[in-house]
C-alpha cells in the first residue's frame, strides 16, 4: 500500500520542514519513504512544495503525478494541486489564507485556520505545526505518536520550542476533529 | 682545499635543454641549493608548470608534480591542505602565471595557501614560440605582437608582485632578477626566505625572478641582459613588495 | 545500525567520510551545493580538510595535487561544473591518480536548467575530456545505493589508478530517503609509496616519485595510451555491475534505464504486471563499464519482441544499447530532457505492446 502527499505554500511558511518530519515519522514506523523537494530559485519566496511517498514495499518512482492527498497552505498551490488530487484523498486548505474550497466534492476537504490558532497558541510560526497535526490526525498517514516523536526528534536542538510545538500539535488535532 | 663548485643533491647530474643564455637554470640551481641547506629535499615536492619550464621535474632529484597550464596554484593547494608536513612549491612562467593560471594564483595567494612559488618573468611566452604575453613590455615586438606591444589595445604589462602585495592576506612577496650576479646573490636571498616562511608555516611566499630569454628576444645572451636591465628594471622594480612582519 | 532520513547530497558527503575520505574540495552549483554545506562542518569534525575553491577548474586541480600525494580526495559537482572540471580529470587520467568525482546532474546544453537530468551520459562515459581515456561510472538510483556507490567508488578509484565518477540526477542529490551507512563496507586505502609524490621521507626512499601526464616520444606515449587501454578492458571484465528486473520469466519488452529513470520504469513493470503485461528491465548500475553482455543475454529472451532505452535525455545510452544488442531486436527510444521526469504512465504508453 502507497500513500503519498503533496504539501504546497508560499517560500517561507516551513513546507520542507513540515515535509520532512512526515518522513521521519514513517520511516520510524517502519515505511519505506520518500521525500522530494521541489528545488531551485522557485524556492526563493515563490511557491515551494514536497512530496512525501510512504510505502511499505520498495518505493519506485519517486515521481508522483496524482497524490492521495494534498496540503495547501496558500491558494496558488489549492488551485494548482486540488485537481491532481485522487479521488477518497484528504484535501488541507489553510483557512487563515485560502477563501476558496478545493471544488472536489470526491474528497474529504478539512480547512483549518492555522495562524489564528498558531497566534492563540503564542507563535504564529507553528502554524505549519498545525497544519501537519491536523492533516495526520485526519489522513492517518503516519500514527500521531510517531508524528509527536519526530516533532521532539526535530527540536531537539532547540529544546525550548519542543513544549510550544507539543502545544501546537494539540491544537491541530483538535481542530481536525473538529469537523 | 676544498670543492669550490659542488652540484647541489637536488639538483639532477643531466644536461637541460633549455637556450643558450636562458636564465632558468640559474633559477634552478638557486632553489637547489635552497632546498640543500634547509635539509628538506626528502620531503619537498615541486609542481611544474606548462611552458619553458614543463620538463623542470628532469632537473631535480626529489618529487614532482606537473601541472596544466596556469593550475600549479590550485594543485599546491590540494597538497598542501591534505599535507601540510610537506615542503611544497609552483615553478611558474608568465604566460602560465599571469594570463591563464591569474585567477588560482591570486585566489591561492589571498587564502594564504603555505607554500611558495617561483615566477619567472621573461616578458614572453617560451615554449610556444615568443608569443606576447602578460608581462611583454610597452612596443615590445613578439610573434603576436608584431609591431611591437600597443597599450591602447592591450593594456599595459600587469606587474604580478604588486597585484599580489595589494591582498590583505600577509604574505611574503618579492621581485628579485637572475640577470647579473649581484641580482643572483639577492635572488637567492629572497629565496631562502620563502621557503623558510613556509616551513615556519607562517604564510603564502612570492619570488618573481625578472629574467632574460634571448631565443625569443631576438638577442644574444650579453644583448638580453642589458635589455632587461634597462627596459625591464625600471618597470619591473626590484626588492620587497611584502613580508609578513 | 538504524535507518536515518537524509538528503542524497548529504548522504554522498557523509558516505564519503565513512569511506576513509577525509580532503574534500569544491565549489557551489545547484542542484548539489548540499554536499558542500554538510561538509563545511562536518569535515573540521572529524579532523578532514574542508575547502571551497574559486572556480571548479581550480578545484579539479586541488583533487590532482592531493591525489596525487596519494591522498583520498573526492569532489561534487553538476553539469556546467563537470565540464569546467573535465580539464583537471583528464590530467588526472593522464598521470594515473585516484580521484572521485560526482555528478549530480542538472539540464543542458549551456546553463540549461537545474532540474534533474541524464544529459551528461556520454560525456561521462565517452569522453569527458581531451585524450583518450575512460572513467569508471557508477550510477546509483536511490540514496542508500549513492552511499554504497561512493564507499565503493575509492578502492575502485585505487584498484585502477583512476578517476571514478558517480553520476546521479538531480533527484538523487535532492530527495530524502531512509539510509543505513555499513562501515564494514569501508576498503583501507591502498599503498601508494611506489608512485605518490608524498616526499621521499614518507616512504623511506631514496628514489624520487613523479606524477606527469607528459610523454613527448611518440613511442612512449603510444605505450602509456595502451596501458591504459588495458585498464579499461580490465574494468570491463571485473566490475560491470547491473542489476536485473523481472527477467526471471517471459517478457514482452526489456527495458534499460538507469538512476531515478530505472525507478519510474519499475514501477511501470509492477502498473504492467497488474495488467497482465510482462516486462524486464536491465539497470545498468556501471555506465561504464556497461553492461552488454547482460543487456544482450535479455534482449535474445525468446518471448522478448522489442528493447527500450529509456532515459532522461535525448538518447544517449541508446548507442550503448543498440551496440550491445546488436541488430538481434529492434531498439527504441524514450526519455524527456528538460527536468521534468517522465511518469510510469508515460513509461507503459511506450512499452505496452500494440
Amino acid at each position: 500500500m502507497q500513500n503519498e502527499v503533496k504539501l504546497a505554500g508560499f517560500g517561507g511558511q516551513g513546507i520542507m520542514l513540515m515535509g520532512k518530519i512526515l518522513a521521519h515519522a514513517a520511516m520510524e514506523q517502519g515505511f519505506e519513504v520518500v521525500w522530494i523537494p521541489s528545488y531551485g530559485p522557485e524556492m526563493r519566496g515563490g511557491t515551494a512544495y514536497c512530496t512525501v511517498v510512504v510505502s511499505d514495499r520498495p518505493i519506485g518512482s519517486p515521481i508522483i503525478k496524482n497524490p492521495r492527498h494534498l496540503i495547501a497552505m496558500n491558494r496558488p498551490s489549492l488551485e494548482k494541486f486540488a485537481p491532481t488530487v485522487k479521488p477518497g484523498g484528504v484535501i488541507f486548505i489553510n483557512g487563515s489564507l485560502i477563501d476558496i474550497d478545493s471544488g472536489r466534492d470526491d474528497v474529504d476537504e478539512l480547512v483549518v485556520p492555522i495562524i489564528e490558532i498558531a497566534k492563540e497558541l503564542g507563535n504564529v510560526r507553528t502554524a505549519n505545526i498545525v497544519a501537519l497535526a491536523a492533516f495526520v490526525a485526519r489522513s492517518g498517514m503516519v500514527d500521531f505518536e510517531r508524528l509527536k516523536e519526530s516533532v521532539k526528534e526535530e527540536f531537539k536542538r532547540k529544546e525550548k520550542l519542543i513544549p510550544l510545538n507539543l502545544k501546537a500539535l494539540e491544537a491541530g488535532r483538535k481542530a481536525a476533529q473538529g469537523k | 682545499m676544498g670543492k669550490t663548485f659542488r652540484k647541489p643533491e637536488a639538483l639532477a647530474d643531466v644536461p637541460t635543454h633549455y637556450c643558450p643564455g636562458c636564465t632558468h637554470g640559474v633559477i634552478h640551481r638557486l632553489v637547489a641549493e635552497v632546498i640543500d641547506e634547509l635539509g628538506i629535499r626528502g620531503r619537498t615536492v615541486g609542481i611544474a608548470p606548462v611552458g619553458c619550464a614543463v620538463l623542470c621535474y628532469n632537473y631535480f632529484t626529489f618529487d614532482f608534480q606537473e601541472s596544466a597550464h596556469g593550475r600549479a596554484p590550485a594543485m599546491a593547494t590540494g597538497m598542501k591542505r591534505v599535507r601540510p608536513d610537506l615542503v611544497v612549491f609552483t615553478y611558474q612562467g608568465d604566460g602560465d602565471l599571469a594570463s591563464i593560471g591569474m585567477a588560482e594564483i591570486i585566489h591561492a595567494a589571498n587564502r594564504g595557501e603555505r607554500f611558495t612559488t617561483i615566477f619567472v618573468n621573461n616578458a614572453v611566452y617560451g615554449m610556444t614560440g615568443g608569443q606576447m604575453a602578460p608581462t611583454t613590455m610597452p612596443d615590445q615586438r613578439t610573434t603576436t605582437s608584431p609591431f611591437g606591444r600597443n597599450v591602447d589595445e592591450v593594456g599595459m604589462p600587469i606587474k604580478v608582485a604588486e597585484l599580489l602585495a595589494a591582498l590583505q592576506t600577509p604574505a611574503y612577496i618579492t621581485r628579485q632578477a637572475a640577470i647579473k650576479p649581484k641580482y643572483i646573490v639577492k635572488a637567492k636571498k629572497a629565496i631562502k626566505r620563502a621557503f623558510t616562511y613556509q616551513l615556519e608555516r607562517r604564510c603564502y611566499s612570492f619570488v618573481e625572478v625578472v629574467s632574460t630569454c634571448p631565443t625569443n628576444w631576438g638577442l644574444t645572451p650579453v644583448e638580453a641582459v642589458k635589455w632587461a636591465e634597462e627596459q625591464m628594471l625600471p618597470y619591473y622594480q626590484l626588492g620587497d613588495l611584502k613580508t609578513p612582519e | 545500525m538504524s535507518k536515518i532520513l537524509m538528503k542524497g547530497n548529504e548522504a554522498i558527503g557523509e558516505a564519503a567520510i565513512r569511506a576513509g575520505c577525509l580532503n574534500y574540495f569544491a565549489y557551489p552549483i545547484t542542484p548539489q551545493s548540499e554536499v558542500a554545506e554538510y561538509l563545511s562542518r562536518r569535515m573540521p569534525e572529524v579532523g578532514g580538510v574542508f575547502l571551497q575553491g574559486e572556480s571548479e577548474v581550480a578545484v579539479s586541480y586541488m583533487i590532482f595535487g592531493a591525489a596525487a600525494c596519494g591522498e583520498r580526495v573526492f569532489t561534487t559537482s553538476s553539469s556546467p561544473g563537470i565540464s569546467l572540471m573535465s580539464e583537471g580529470i583528464s590530467y588526472i587520467a593522464g598521470a594515473q591518480c585516484p580521484a572521485v568525482f560526482v555528478n549530480i546532474m542538472r539540464g543542458g546544453p549551456g546553463l540549461g536548467g537545474i532540474l534533474p537530468s541524464q544529459a551528461d551520459y556520454l560525456q561521462a562515459t565517452k569522453g569527458i575530456g581531451h585524450g583518450d581515456f575512460r572513467m569508471l561510472v557508477l550510477a546509483p538510483a536511490s540514496v542508500q545505493e549513492a552511499v554504497e556507490m561512493v564507499m565503493m567508488a575509492f578502492p575502485l578509484a585505487e584498484k585502477y589508478r583512476n578517476p571514478v565518477m558517480i553520476l546521479g540526477d538531480g533527484l538523487i542529490g535532492q530527495m530524502m530517503e531512509p539510509v543505513e551507512f555499513h562501515d564494514d563496507l569501508k576498503v583501507a586505502p591502498s599503498n601508494k609509496d611506489d608512485w605518490a609524490t608524498n616526499g621521499m621521507d614518507t616512504r623511506g626512499s631514496d628514489r624520487r616519485n613523479l606524477v606527469k601526464s607528459l610523454y613527448l616520444d611518440p613511442e612512449e606515449l603510444n605505450a602509456h595510451n595502451l596501458h591504459l587501454k588495458a585498464k579499461y578492458e580490465q574494468m570491463a571484465r571485473e566490475d560491470v555491475r547491473y542489476e536485473a528486473y523481472n527477467t526471471d520469466g517471459d517478457y514482452e519488452a526489456l527495458i534499460v534505464s538507469y538512476g531515478t529513470m530505472s525507478r519510474v520504469c519499475r514501477t511501470a513493470i509492477d502498473m504492467l504486471k497488474q495488467e497482465g503485461v510482462e516486462v524486464g528491465m536491465i539497470r545498468p548500475q556501471t555506465v561504464f563499464p556497461y553492461p552488454e553482455t547482460a543487456v544482450r543475454e535479455a534482449a535474445e529472451k525468446k518471448s522478448c519482441k522489442k528493447v527500450f532505452a529509456i532515459e532522461m535525455n535525448m538518447g544517449q545510452m541508446l548507442e550503448d544499447v543498440q551496440r550491445a544488442v546488436c541488430g538481434l531486436r529492434p531498439v527504441e527510444w524514450f526519455g524527456k530532457c528538460g527536468g521534468e521526469v517522465p511518469t510510469p504512465e508515460e513509461v507503459i504508453d511506450v512499452v505496452r505492446p500494440a
